[in-house]
Protein backbone atom coordinates (compact mmCIF):
# COMPACT_ATOMS: atom_id res chain seq x y z
CA UNK A 1 0.00 0.00 0.00
CA UNK A 2 1.34 3.49 -0.96
CA UNK A 3 1.62 5.45 2.42
CA UNK A 4 0.04 8.19 0.41
CA UNK A 5 -3.35 6.37 0.94
CA UNK A 6 -2.78 4.89 4.32
CA UNK A 7 -2.93 8.97 5.34
CA UNK A 8 -6.66 9.32 4.36
CA UNK A 9 -7.78 6.44 6.52
CA UNK A 10 -10.51 7.08 8.38
CA UNK A 11 -10.60 4.46 10.86
CA UNK A 12 -10.28 5.62 14.48
CA UNK A 13 -6.30 6.08 14.77
CA UNK A 14 -5.41 3.24 17.18
CA UNK A 15 -6.53 0.73 14.59
CA UNK A 16 -4.23 2.08 12.58
CA UNK A 17 -0.90 0.59 11.41
CA UNK A 18 0.95 3.26 12.98
CA UNK A 19 4.62 4.55 12.08
CA UNK A 20 3.39 4.63 8.42
CA UNK A 21 5.42 7.96 8.75
CA UNK A 22 7.79 8.47 10.80
CA UNK A 23 8.56 12.52 9.47
CA UNK A 24 5.49 13.57 10.59
CA UNK A 25 5.83 16.08 12.98
CA UNK A 26 3.21 14.62 15.05
CA UNK A 27 3.61 11.58 17.34
CA UNK A 28 1.09 8.37 17.18
CA UNK A 29 0.61 8.89 20.82
CA UNK A 30 -0.99 12.38 20.17
CA UNK A 31 -2.81 11.18 18.06
CA UNK A 32 -4.21 8.35 20.35
CA UNK A 33 -5.25 10.37 23.35
CA UNK A 34 -7.69 12.96 22.12
CA UNK A 35 -10.23 12.72 24.15
CA UNK A 36 -14.02 13.29 23.46
CA UNK A 37 -13.74 16.00 25.29
CA UNK A 38 -10.82 17.67 23.85
CA UNK A 39 -12.47 17.45 20.23
CA UNK A 40 -15.40 19.33 21.76
CA UNK A 41 -13.32 22.04 22.80
CA UNK A 42 -11.09 22.37 19.68
CA UNK A 43 -14.10 22.28 17.62
CA UNK A 44 -15.66 24.78 19.74
CA UNK A 45 -12.84 27.20 19.27
CA UNK A 46 -12.53 26.54 15.77
CA UNK A 47 -16.00 27.78 15.23
CA UNK A 48 -16.14 30.28 17.41
CA UNK A 49 -12.95 31.92 15.75
CA UNK A 50 -14.74 31.78 12.51
CA UNK A 51 -16.43 35.07 11.75
CA UNK A 52 -16.59 35.20 8.22
CA UNK A 53 -15.93 31.43 7.44
CA UNK A 54 -14.13 28.92 9.81
CA UNK A 55 -11.75 26.83 7.16
CA UNK A 56 -9.04 29.46 8.18
CA UNK A 57 -9.33 28.61 11.84
CA UNK A 58 -9.72 24.46 11.48
CA UNK A 59 -6.50 24.60 9.01
CA UNK A 60 -4.40 26.69 11.99
CA UNK A 61 -5.90 24.80 14.20
CA UNK A 62 -5.92 21.32 13.46
CA UNK A 63 -2.23 21.56 11.67
CA UNK A 64 -0.28 24.09 13.61
CA UNK A 65 -1.96 24.56 17.31
CA UNK A 66 -3.14 20.80 17.58
CA UNK A 67 -0.95 18.93 15.10
CA UNK A 68 -3.57 16.53 14.15
CA UNK A 69 -3.26 16.25 10.74
CA UNK A 70 -0.60 17.84 8.64
CA UNK A 71 -0.81 20.05 5.64
CA UNK A 72 -1.65 17.52 3.06
CA UNK A 73 -3.92 15.08 5.37
CA UNK A 74 -5.48 18.29 5.59
CA UNK A 75 -6.34 19.25 1.98
CA UNK A 76 -7.25 15.78 1.29
CA UNK A 77 -9.68 15.75 4.19
CA UNK A 78 -10.79 19.13 2.43
CA UNK A 79 -11.05 18.08 -0.99
CA UNK A 80 -13.77 15.18 0.28
CA UNK A 81 -15.50 17.34 2.39
CA UNK A 82 -16.11 19.50 -0.41
CA UNK A 83 -17.29 16.53 -2.88
CA UNK A 84 -20.18 15.79 -0.60
CA UNK A 85 -23.08 17.96 -0.58
CA UNK A 86 -23.62 20.13 2.33
CA UNK A 87 -21.74 22.09 4.12
CA UNK A 88 -17.67 21.81 3.78
CA UNK A 89 -16.85 22.90 6.94
CA UNK A 90 -19.50 20.36 9.22
CA UNK A 91 -18.11 17.16 6.37
CA UNK A 92 -14.46 18.37 7.73
CA UNK A 93 -15.88 18.00 11.00
CA UNK A 94 -17.61 14.88 10.84
CA UNK A 95 -14.71 13.26 9.08
CA UNK A 96 -11.79 14.57 11.76
CA UNK A 97 -14.37 13.49 14.42
CA UNK A 98 -14.92 10.20 12.99
CA UNK A 99 -10.80 9.66 12.13
CA UNK A 100 -10.06 10.84 15.75
CA UNK A 101 -13.50 9.00 17.71
CA UNK A 102 -15.58 7.00 15.83
CA UNK A 103 -18.98 7.95 16.32
CA UNK A 104 -18.59 9.35 19.75
CA UNK A 105 -15.67 11.37 18.03
CA UNK A 106 -17.80 12.81 15.34
CA UNK A 107 -20.68 13.38 17.80
CA UNK A 108 -17.87 15.44 20.16
CA UNK A 109 -16.71 17.81 17.60
CA UNK A 110 -20.25 18.39 15.81
CA UNK A 111 -21.34 19.62 19.13
CA UNK A 112 -18.69 21.65 19.39
CA UNK A 113 -18.80 22.74 16.09
CA UNK A 114 -22.99 23.77 16.36
CA UNK A 115 -23.41 24.10 19.72
CA UNK A 116 -21.87 28.02 20.27
CA UNK A 117 -23.42 29.00 16.34
CA UNK A 118 -26.49 27.94 16.87
CA UNK A 119 -27.04 29.67 20.91
CA UNK A 120 -25.70 33.01 19.06
CA UNK A 121 -28.09 33.01 16.26
CA UNK A 122 -30.89 32.53 18.17
CA UNK A 123 -29.58 35.14 20.45
CA UNK A 124 -29.56 37.04 17.33
CA UNK A 125 -33.41 36.24 16.66
CA UNK A 126 -34.34 37.21 20.16
CA UNK A 127 -32.89 40.88 19.26
CA UNK A 128 -34.25 41.01 15.57
CA UNK A 129 -37.77 39.93 17.10
CA UNK A 130 -37.33 42.84 19.49
CA UNK A 131 -35.77 45.71 18.07
CA UNK A 132 -35.38 44.24 14.00
CA UNK A 133 -38.30 47.12 13.50
CA UNK A 134 -36.59 50.13 14.87
CA UNK A 135 -35.73 52.61 12.54
CA UNK A 136 -31.80 52.76 13.22
CA UNK A 137 -31.35 49.28 12.80
CA UNK A 138 -33.52 48.51 9.85
CA UNK A 139 -31.36 51.10 8.26
CA UNK A 140 -28.18 48.89 9.44
CA UNK A 141 -29.63 45.80 8.73
CA UNK A 142 -30.44 47.22 5.15
CA UNK A 143 -27.09 48.25 4.49
CA UNK A 144 -25.38 44.62 6.28
CA UNK A 145 -27.93 43.06 3.76
CA UNK A 146 -26.66 44.58 0.36
CA UNK A 147 -23.29 43.40 1.54
CA UNK A 148 -24.03 40.14 2.21
CA UNK A 149 -26.66 39.82 -1.39
CA UNK A 150 -22.90 40.86 -2.84
CA UNK A 151 -20.40 38.39 -1.06
CA UNK A 152 -22.15 35.68 -2.91
CA UNK A 153 -22.22 37.68 -5.92
CA UNK A 154 -18.09 37.90 -5.50
CA UNK A 155 -17.71 34.22 -4.88
CA UNK A 156 -20.10 33.66 -7.77
CA UNK A 157 -17.66 35.63 -9.83
CA UNK A 158 -14.11 33.92 -8.20
CA UNK A 159 -15.90 30.46 -8.82
CA UNK A 160 -17.18 31.49 -12.62
CA UNK A 161 -13.08 33.35 -13.20
CA UNK A 162 -11.69 29.60 -13.31
CA UNK A 163 -14.57 27.81 -15.34
CA UNK A 164 -12.83 26.36 -18.37
CA UNK A 165 -13.84 28.67 -21.45
CA UNK A 166 -15.07 25.66 -23.11
CA UNK A 167 -19.52 25.43 -23.93
CA UNK A 168 -20.58 22.60 -21.88
CA UNK A 169 -19.49 23.38 -18.82
CA UNK A 170 -21.35 26.90 -19.12
CA UNK A 171 -24.52 25.44 -20.53
CA UNK A 172 -24.55 23.76 -17.53
CA UNK A 173 -24.10 26.61 -15.19
CA UNK A 174 -26.70 28.94 -17.48
CA UNK A 175 -29.44 25.78 -17.38
CA UNK A 176 -28.58 26.00 -13.34
CA UNK A 177 -29.16 29.09 -13.17
CA UNK A 178 -32.26 29.45 -15.65
CA UNK A 179 -34.20 26.56 -13.57
CA UNK A 180 -33.67 27.65 -10.33
CA UNK A 181 -33.40 31.49 -10.66
CA UNK A 182 -35.50 32.98 -13.38
CA UNK A 183 -38.35 29.97 -14.11
CA UNK A 184 -38.02 29.37 -10.10
CA UNK A 185 -38.73 25.55 -10.37
CA UNK A 186 -37.96 23.37 -7.49
CA UNK A 187 -34.27 22.81 -7.10
CA UNK A 188 -34.38 19.31 -5.57
CA UNK A 189 -35.52 18.53 -9.16
CA UNK A 190 -33.37 20.56 -11.25
CA UNK A 191 -30.10 19.68 -9.77
CA UNK A 192 -31.71 16.45 -9.56
CA UNK A 193 -32.19 16.02 -13.29
CA UNK A 194 -28.79 18.39 -14.28
CA UNK A 195 -26.33 16.63 -12.00
CA UNK A 196 -26.41 13.25 -13.47
CA UNK A 197 -26.08 15.08 -16.74
CA UNK A 198 -22.99 16.65 -15.86
CA UNK A 199 -21.58 14.27 -14.70
CA UNK A 200 -21.44 11.82 -17.21
CA UNK A 201 -20.19 14.50 -19.70
CA UNK A 202 -17.48 15.21 -17.38
CA UNK A 203 -16.73 11.46 -16.90
CA UNK A 204 -16.66 10.91 -20.50
CA UNK A 205 -14.54 13.89 -21.58
CA UNK A 206 -12.06 12.65 -19.10
CA UNK A 207 -11.77 9.20 -20.43
CA UNK B 1 -48.89 34.78 7.19
CA UNK B 2 -49.48 31.29 7.49
CA UNK B 3 -49.08 28.48 10.28
CA UNK B 4 -45.63 26.78 10.05
CA UNK B 5 -45.74 23.07 9.03
CA UNK B 6 -42.81 21.67 10.96
CA UNK B 7 -42.99 18.23 9.40
CA UNK B 8 -43.44 19.48 5.37
CA UNK B 9 -40.40 21.54 6.43
CA UNK B 10 -38.21 19.30 7.94
CA UNK B 11 -38.76 17.06 4.66
CA UNK B 12 -38.23 19.93 2.36
CA UNK B 13 -34.88 21.02 3.89
CA UNK B 14 -33.57 17.24 4.32
CA UNK B 15 -34.14 16.75 0.67
CA UNK B 16 -32.32 20.10 0.40
CA UNK B 17 -29.51 19.78 1.42
CA UNK B 18 -29.08 16.27 -0.14
CA UNK B 19 -28.76 18.21 -3.38
CA UNK B 20 -26.78 21.00 -1.47
CA UNK B 21 -23.74 21.26 -4.24
CA UNK B 22 -21.20 23.63 -3.65
CA UNK B 23 -21.97 24.14 -0.04
CA UNK B 24 -24.98 25.94 1.78
CA UNK B 25 -25.10 28.91 -0.88
CA UNK B 26 -25.89 27.39 -3.59
CA UNK B 27 -29.73 25.98 -1.92
CA UNK B 28 -30.90 29.46 -0.92
CA UNK B 29 -32.98 30.35 -3.78
CA UNK B 30 -34.80 27.20 -3.20
CA UNK B 31 -35.42 28.05 0.57
CA UNK B 32 -36.52 31.20 -0.43
CA UNK B 33 -38.81 29.81 -3.10
CA UNK B 34 -40.50 27.63 -0.15
CA UNK B 35 -40.85 29.73 2.98
CA UNK B 36 -41.80 33.40 1.26
CA UNK B 37 -43.23 32.44 -2.23
CA UNK B 38 -45.22 28.87 -1.61
CA UNK B 39 -46.06 29.24 1.35
CA UNK B 40 -45.53 32.95 2.30
CA UNK B 41 -44.41 32.36 6.31
CA UNK B 42 -41.99 35.30 6.03
CA UNK B 43 -41.44 38.67 4.12
CA UNK B 44 -38.56 38.53 1.48
CA UNK B 45 -37.21 41.37 3.35
CA UNK B 46 -36.73 39.85 6.81
CA UNK B 47 -35.63 36.51 4.87
CA UNK B 48 -32.43 38.53 3.76
CA UNK B 49 -32.03 40.66 6.66
CA UNK B 50 -32.16 37.25 8.77
CA UNK B 51 -29.12 35.56 6.34
CA UNK B 52 -27.15 38.79 6.49
CA UNK B 53 -27.31 38.64 10.54
CA UNK B 54 -26.33 34.90 10.28
CA UNK B 55 -23.52 35.88 8.18
CA UNK B 56 -21.94 38.16 11.13
CA UNK B 57 -22.13 35.28 13.93
CA UNK B 58 -19.15 33.25 14.28
CA UNK B 59 -19.39 29.76 12.74
CA UNK B 60 -20.22 28.13 9.84
CA UNK B 61 -22.06 29.85 7.19
CA UNK B 62 -25.33 27.47 7.13
CA UNK B 63 -26.42 28.92 10.50
CA UNK B 64 -28.78 31.05 8.52
CA UNK B 65 -31.38 28.03 8.68
CA UNK B 66 -31.45 27.85 12.38
CA UNK B 67 -31.81 31.52 12.42
CA UNK B 68 -34.66 31.26 9.98
CA UNK B 69 -36.12 28.30 11.89
CA UNK B 70 -35.93 29.63 15.31
CA UNK B 71 -37.88 32.89 13.24
CA UNK B 72 -40.72 31.17 11.95
CA UNK B 73 -41.56 28.93 14.91
CA UNK B 74 -38.75 29.46 18.37
CA UNK B 75 -37.13 26.32 19.38
CA UNK B 76 -38.87 23.63 17.59
CA UNK B 77 -38.20 25.70 14.12
CA UNK B 78 -34.71 25.91 14.83
CA UNK B 79 -34.50 22.69 15.42
CA UNK B 80 -36.42 21.78 12.63
CA UNK B 81 -33.82 23.51 10.10
CA UNK B 82 -31.14 22.30 11.62
CA UNK B 83 -31.19 18.31 12.20
CA UNK B 84 -31.28 17.75 8.19
CA UNK B 85 -27.85 19.69 7.75
CA UNK B 86 -26.27 16.38 10.38
CA UNK B 87 -27.99 14.05 7.86
CA UNK B 88 -26.44 14.09 5.14
CA UNK B 89 -22.68 15.66 6.58
CA UNK B 90 -23.22 11.97 8.65
CA UNK B 91 -23.94 10.02 6.00
CA UNK B 92 -22.22 10.91 3.05
CA UNK B 93 -19.50 12.23 3.86
CA UNK B 94 -18.06 8.88 5.71
CA UNK B 95 -19.70 7.13 2.63
CA UNK B 96 -17.43 8.90 0.49
CA UNK B 97 -14.46 8.76 2.93
CA UNK B 98 -14.50 5.52 2.83
CA UNK B 99 -14.74 4.85 -0.64
CA UNK B 100 -11.91 6.81 -1.17
CA UNK B 101 -9.88 5.12 1.13
CA UNK B 102 -10.90 1.82 -0.58
CA UNK B 103 -10.30 2.94 -3.81
CA UNK B 104 -7.74 5.63 -3.51
CA UNK B 105 -6.69 6.10 -7.37
CA UNK B 106 -10.46 6.24 -8.55
CA UNK B 107 -11.23 9.02 -10.80
CA UNK B 108 -14.09 9.71 -8.79
CA UNK B 109 -13.57 13.00 -7.10
CA UNK B 110 -12.04 14.67 -10.71
CA UNK B 111 -15.82 13.94 -12.14
CA UNK B 112 -17.42 15.28 -9.78
CA UNK B 113 -15.39 18.35 -9.01
CA UNK B 114 -15.40 19.09 -13.12
CA UNK B 115 -18.96 17.74 -13.28
CA UNK B 116 -20.97 19.74 -10.12
CA UNK B 117 -18.38 22.59 -10.52
CA UNK B 118 -20.70 24.59 -13.34
CA UNK B 119 -24.12 23.41 -10.99
CA UNK B 120 -22.39 25.09 -7.72
CA UNK B 121 -21.47 28.66 -10.55
CA UNK B 122 -25.37 28.72 -11.81
CA UNK B 123 -26.75 28.20 -8.49
CA UNK B 124 -24.99 30.58 -6.60
CA UNK B 125 -25.68 33.21 -9.70
CA UNK B 126 -29.66 32.67 -8.38
CA UNK B 127 -28.39 33.01 -4.90
CA UNK B 128 -27.37 36.36 -5.05
CA UNK B 129 -29.42 37.94 -8.00
CA UNK B 130 -32.24 36.58 -5.95
CA UNK B 131 -30.91 38.55 -2.55
CA UNK B 132 -29.66 41.74 -4.33
CA UNK B 133 -32.96 42.35 -6.11
CA UNK B 134 -34.62 41.92 -2.55
CA UNK B 135 -32.48 44.40 -0.84
CA UNK B 136 -30.95 46.56 -3.59
CA UNK B 137 -33.87 49.45 -4.13
CA UNK B 138 -31.86 51.94 -5.97
CA UNK B 139 -28.39 53.09 -7.73
CA UNK B 140 -27.06 53.60 -4.11
CA UNK B 141 -27.56 50.00 -3.60
CA UNK B 142 -25.84 49.08 -6.57
CA UNK B 143 -22.64 51.29 -6.16
CA UNK B 144 -22.17 49.47 -2.47
CA UNK B 145 -22.35 46.45 -4.00
CA UNK B 146 -19.75 47.38 -6.81
CA UNK B 147 -17.53 48.60 -3.83
CA UNK B 148 -17.68 45.34 -1.98
CA UNK B 149 -17.29 43.29 -4.71
CA UNK B 150 -13.97 44.78 -5.69
CA UNK B 151 -13.09 45.17 -2.21
CA UNK B 152 -13.57 40.92 -2.34
CA UNK B 153 -11.82 40.33 -5.76
CA UNK B 154 -8.87 42.62 -5.16
CA UNK B 155 -8.29 42.41 -0.80
CA UNK B 156 -8.34 39.70 1.01
CA UNK B 157 -9.94 41.64 4.20
CA UNK B 158 -12.30 39.78 6.55
CA UNK B 159 -16.19 39.92 5.46
CA UNK B 160 -16.96 40.54 8.88
CA UNK B 161 -15.25 44.52 7.86
CA UNK B 162 -17.33 44.70 5.22
CA UNK B 163 -21.15 44.01 6.52
CA UNK B 164 -19.83 46.23 9.56
CA UNK B 165 -18.79 49.07 6.48
CA UNK B 166 -22.55 48.17 4.99
CA UNK B 167 -24.44 48.60 8.56
CA UNK B 168 -21.99 52.03 8.76
CA UNK B 169 -23.99 53.13 5.21
CA UNK B 170 -26.82 52.27 6.48
CA UNK B 171 -26.91 53.90 9.74
CA UNK B 172 -25.57 56.84 7.79
CA UNK B 173 -28.11 56.93 5.39
CA UNK B 174 -25.92 56.11 2.07
CA UNK B 175 -28.17 53.31 1.32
Amino acid sequence: MRPSTGSLSLKPIKAREASSRPTMEQTESTQAQVTRYRLFLTFSRITLSGFGGVMFWARRTLIERERWLTEKQFVELLTLAQLVPGPPGLNLTVMVGYRFGGWTGAAATVSGFLLWPCLVVIGMGVLYQHYGALPQVQRALAGMSIVAAALIFSNFIKLAKVLPRRWRPWLFAVLAFVGVGILRWPLFWVVGTLAPLALFAAWKEMR
Amino acid sequence: MQRVDLSALFLHSLALWFVAVGGPSTILPDFHRYIVEANQLMTSTDFAELYTLAQAAPGPNFMYVTLIGWHLAGWAGAVTMTIPVLIPATTLSLLVSHLNERYPNAPMGRVINRGLAPLTIGLMCASSTLLMRTVNHDWRGYLLTLVTVTFVLRTSCNPLWLLAAGALAGVLGWV
